[in-house]
C-alpha cells in the first residue's frame, strides 16, 4: 500500500466525517423549504454553521458556504474589489503577494487584465516572508488608493505562516479590507476570525479530510462584497444556489475532529517533520528548506534539491511507493517551476528542483522511516537523470 | 524490461503502448509536455502541446492499467526544435522539425532521462521495424504498413538509440488495423484525427508564424542571371519550389511559370526561374549520421536509394564521403529539394543514414533558363 504523502493537496476523508456525510446525504429536502423535511434540512445546515463559526472565532451569520477555496477567494477578492471601487473609483490597487495561491493571485491579476485594477505586490524575502516595513511605507503614501489587501495565511507549498493579524491591523487603520487565503492554514494552526481583524477568509473542507466541493469565505457582519453568483439570494445574497447541508455537515465535523485535538496533533507533526527535515538533510547536505529559518506549519516540509528535477523525483518516489508533489497540483499535471520560489527570488533550475512532502492525521513515524529508507536511491537517480535544461 | 512508453494523446502511440503491455513489459506511459502554454486547447490531434491531448494520453493509460505521468521538456524543445526551426527558415533552409523532435528529444533528451531513471527502452508509435542482422546488430527498416511508414523520420536515430527504441507497430499491415485494435482494447482514440501539422504553429500557417517571428524587410527577387524581376516582403517567406505569391510583374521570356530556386538570406534575395531548374542532380550535407552499423567503405560510389521528403518515394542514387562532406547523386533529375530537408539513405527497406541537405546542385545550368523560349 503506498504511502500518502500530500496532504495539503487534499486529505484523505476521516471515517467519522464519511460517517455524517453519509447520513445527512440521505436526509430530504431543501433547507429553504418552509416544510417539516425542509426545517430539518435547514437545522443540518445551521448546525454545521454554528459549529463551524464557534470553531474559527466567528459569528454565525458571518459564514458564507462556498463550493471550496478557489470559489471563496474569488468572491473575497472580486467582490471586495467591485464594491470597494463602485464607491470610490480612485481605490484601484489590490496589494498581495507573489507567493499566493493561484486561487488568490489571478483574480487579482484578471482584475487588473479587465477591471482596471492594479496588482501591486508587497517584497518577500529569500524564506518567503513578507516585507512588513516595506507595507508601512508603501500605505503611508498610496493608503487611499488601496482597495484592499490579500494575504494567505499560511502558504500551501513552503508552509510559511504570515503575520495576519498584524498586516491586517495595519490595513484597518487605513479602512482597508483584508482578505486572508486561510485554506492550507485553516485546522493546523489556531485562526480566530474576530481577533484577526480581517473583512473576508477563506476556507475549504478537504484539505482538513472533509469532502472536496465544500468550503466557506467567512465575510465580517459590517463588511460588504459585491456577489459573483445572483439567484436566489442564499447565504446573505452573497452567494445565491440550494445550499449544501450534507456537504456543510460534513465540513463541520471534519472542522470538530481536527480541531478537537489541533494542539497535540500540531505537536506530533513538527516531530515527525523534524525527523524527516534531519534525515533529509542528512543524505544531501546541499538540499535547501525552501522556508529556512521563517515559522511555518508543522505539516509541511518543501525542499528544493540542486540539480535535480521534481518530474524525475515524484516519479521515482512514487514507484517506490511514496505519494509527495512537487508544489501545487495543477490542471495538465506537468511540473512546471512553482511561481511561488519564483517569487522567492529562486532561478528556473532551482526551482525545478522542488519536493513537498504534506503529513497529516494518517501519518505515523514508520511512514518518515520508510521514505527516508527510499529517498536516497530516488535522489541518486534522480540527480543523475539532471535537469531539463542541461 | 522497464519500458517507458511515450503517449502523445493519439492512437498509435497508445496501442504501441498497449503491446509493450501485453509482451510482459513493465510500462509506464508518460506524456511530453512541450508547450510553456498548457492552456492551449485545440481540436483533433496535434501529436502534443495541447491538454487535451495530455487527457487523452492519460486516459488511455488509465485503460491499460499503467501509471502514467507528464514529464516537462518544454525548454528543451524550445531551444532545441523551435528555435532551431526558425533559425533554418532565418538562414534559408527548409527544415523537419519532427525529425529534429525525434533526434533531441525523443530519443535524446527523453531517452537518456529513461535510462539514467532505470528505464531500460523508450517505445512509441512509429510505423517502422526493427531487425537484427546474422551478426547481431540492430537495423531499422521500413514498417509493413508501407502507406504509414515513417521509418524516414527516424533516420536521424544512432545504433546506440536504436538499442533503447521499440517499435511495436512495426509490423502492422495498416493504419486501419490499429484503429481496429484501438477500438477492441477500449482505447477512446480509437477514432481520433491523425496530425499533420507541425505542433508548435497553432493556426497551421507555417509562413504567417515565421513572418510574425522575424518580422519582414523588403527583398529583390531575381533570376539566375541576377536580373531584377520584382520585390518581397521577406526571404524567409518563400520555400524552394513554391510558386504561388510571386509578385512579378513582366511575365518569363518563356512565357511559364517561374519557381523559387533558392533562397539567399544574407541579401535577402529570393532567386526564381523555371520549374526544369528546381531538378537538382546532387545534394551534399555535412551534418549526416549512421542509423546502425556504418556502411563499410564510404570512399567508393555506392548505389542506394534516398528520400528527401517524409512522405516521398525513395528515388535510385549513389552516395560517397568526399571531404567530409555526404554527396548524394540523384539517377535522375529530382525536383522538390531543397536545403535543411533531410535526405535518408536506404539499402533496400533498410534505413542507412541521413543528412541534412546543405548544398544542392541544379540538373539545369543556369544559362539554360531560356530554353524553349
Amino acid at each position: 500500500m503506498p504511502v500518502y504523502l500530500d496532504h495539503a493537496a487534499t486529505s484523505p476523508m476521516r471515517p467519522a466525517v464519511w460517517e455524517a456525510y453519509s447520513q445527512a446525504l440521505l436526509s430530504v429536502g431543501n433547507p429553504s423549504s418552509v416544510h417539516k423535511f425542509g426545517q430539518e434540512s435547514r437545522n443540518l445546515l445551521e448546525s454545521a454553521r454554528e459549529s463551524i463559526a464557534s470553531a474559527i472565532g466567528a459569528n454565525r451569520s458571518e459564514i458564507i458556504f462556498t463550493s471550496g477555496g478557489t470559489e471563496s477567494n474569488n468572491l473575497a477578492i472580486k467582490g471586495l474589489f467591485w464594491n470597494r471601487n463602485s464607491i470610490d473609483s480612485n481605490r484601484n490597487i489590490i496589494l498581495t503577494a507573489g507567493t499566493e495561491h493561484h486561487a488568490a493571485l489571478d483574480p487579482s491579476y484578471w482584475l487588473e487584465d479587465n477591471q482596471g485594477a492594479k496588482v501591486q505586490l508587497v517584497p518577500v524575502d529569500e524564506r518567503g516572508v513578507l516585507d512588513l516595513d516595506w507595507l508601512e511605507t508603501y500605505l503611508k503614501e498610496f493608503n487611499e488608493s488601496v482597495a484592499l489587501g490579500s494575504f494567505m495565511w499560511a502558504n500551501n507549498e513552503t508552509g510559511v505562516i504570515s503575520d495576519i493579524p498584524t498586516i491586517s491591523r495595519m490595513l484597518a487603520k487605513y479602512g482597508i479590507p483584508a482578505h486572508s487565503d486561510a485554506v492550507a492554514a485553516f485546522g493546523h494552526i489556531p485562526i480566530d476570525f474576530e481577533a484577526s481583524q480581517l473583512a473576508t477568509l477563506a476556507v475549504s473542507a478537504h484539505k482538513l479530510g472533509g469532502p472536496v466541493g465544500v468550503g466557506a469565505l467567512l465575510v465580517g457582519r459590517s463588511v460588504k462584497l459585491a456577489s459573483l453568483v445572483h439567484g436566489g439570494g442564499q447565504e446573505r445574497g452573497m452567494r445565491s444556489g440550494t445550499m449544501n447541508s450534507a456537504g456543510v455537515t460534513a465540513f463541520a465535523a471534519a472542522v470538530a475532529e481536527t480541531l478537537a485535538n489541533q494542539p497535540e496533533e500540531e505537536l506530533r507533526l513538527a516531530r515527525l517533520s523534524q525527523l524527516l527535515i534531519d534525515g533529509i538533510l542528512e543524505i544531501v547536505p546541499e538540499a535547501q528548506l525552501s522556508r529556512g529559518s521563517a515559522p511555518g506549519l508543522s505539516s509541511n516540509v518543501h525542499f528544493t534539491f540542486p540539480g535535480c528535477s521534481a518530474d524525475s523525483l515524484i516519479f521515482l518516489l512514487d514507484a517506490a511507493g511514496f505519494s509527495v508533489s512537487a508544489g501545487s497540483a495543477c490542471t495538465a499535471g506537468v511540473n512546471r517551476p512553482s511561481h511561488v520560489l519564483l517569487a522567492m527570488g529562486r532561478s528556473e533550475d532551482e526551482a525545478t528542483g522542488a519536493m513537498r512532502v504534506t503529513l497529516g492525521y494518517t501519518s505515523t513515524e514508520a511512514d518518515i522511516e520508510g521514505f527516508l529508507k527510499a529517498f536516497p536511491a530516488a535522489h541518486e537517480l534522480a540527480k543523475r537523470a539532471g535537469l531539463p535544461s542541461k | 524490461m522497464k519500458v517507458l512508453a511515450a503517449m502523445s494523446g493519439g492512437v498509435d502511440s497508445a496501442v504501441a503502448a498497449a503491446r509493450a503491455v501485453e509482451a510482459g513489459h513493465e510500462v509506464v506511459g508518460v506524456h511530453l509536455a512541450l508547450s510553456r502554454m498548457p492552456g492551449t486547447l485545440r481540436t483533433g490531434s496535434r501529436g502534443c502541446c495541447t491538454i487535451e491531448d495530455s487527457m487523452d494520453a492519460q486516459r488511455a493509460a488509465s485503460v491499460l492499467g499503467i501509471p502514467y505521468y507528464v514529464w516537462d521538456f518544454s525548454e528543451r524543445f524550445k531551444e532545441e526544435v523551435v528555435d532551431e526551426f526558425i533559425a533554418e527558415y532565418e538562414a534559408g533552409r527548409t527544415p523537419n522539425p519532427c525529425m529534429r523532435c525525434n533526434e533531441r528529444i525523443k530519443f535524446a533528451a527523453l531517452l537518456e532521462k529513461a535510462l539514467a531513471l532505470g528505464f531500460d527502452a523508450v517505445c512509441t508509435g512509429h510505423y517502422a521495424t526493427l531487425l537484427t542482422d546474422e551478426a547481431g546488430n540492430l537495423e531499422l527498416h521500413r514498417s509493413a504498413a508501407m502507406a504509414k511508414d515513417q521509418s524516414y523520420v527516424l533516420g536521424v536515430l544512432t545504433e546506440e538509440q536504436l538499442k533503447h527504441s521499440m517499435f511495436p507497430l512495426g509490423a502492422s499491415a495498416s493504419k486501419d488495423l490499429i484503429r481496429a485494435e484501438a477500438e477492441a482494447r477500449g482505447l477512446s482514440v480509437a477514432n481520433k484525427p491523425d496530425s499533420y501539422d507541425i505542433c508548435f504553429i497553432p493556426e497551421g500557417d507555417t509562413q504567417d508564424w515565421i513572418a510574425d517571428k522575424l518580422g519582414n524587410a523588403t527583398g529583390d527577387i531575381v533570376d539566375r542571371a541576377g536580373n531584377v524581376l520584382g520585390s518581397h516582403e521577406g526571404s524567409h517567406g518563400f520555400t524552394v519550389g513554391q510558386r504561388k505569391g510571386l509578385s512579378i510583374g513582366r511575365p518569363a521570356a518563356d512565357g511559364k511559370p517561374r519557381y523559387v530556386l533558392e533562397i539567399r538570406p544574407k541579401t535577402n534575395t529570393v532567386v526564381v526561374g523555371p520549374q526544369a531548374a528546381l531538378a537538382i542532380a546532387e545534394m551534399s550535407g555535412t551534418r549526416f549520421t549512421w542509423c546502425g552499423q556504418a556502411p563499410k567503405s564510404t570512399d567508393e560510389w555506392s548505389d542506394i536509394l534516398v528520400q528527401v521528403r517524409a512522405h516521398g518515394e525513395a528515388v535510385p542514387a549513389e552516395f560517397a564521403i568526399v571531404d567530409g562532406e555526404l554527396v548524394i547523386r540523384v539517377k535522375e533529375p529530382l525536383l522538390g529539394v531543397a536545403p535543411g530537408q533531410t535526405a535518408v539513405l536506404y539499402l533496400g527497406t533498410r534505413v542507412l543514414g541521413q543528412t541534412t541537405i546543405d548544398k544542392t546542385v541544379s540538373a539545369v545550368p543556369a544559362d539554360e533558363d531560356l530554353v524553349g523560349a
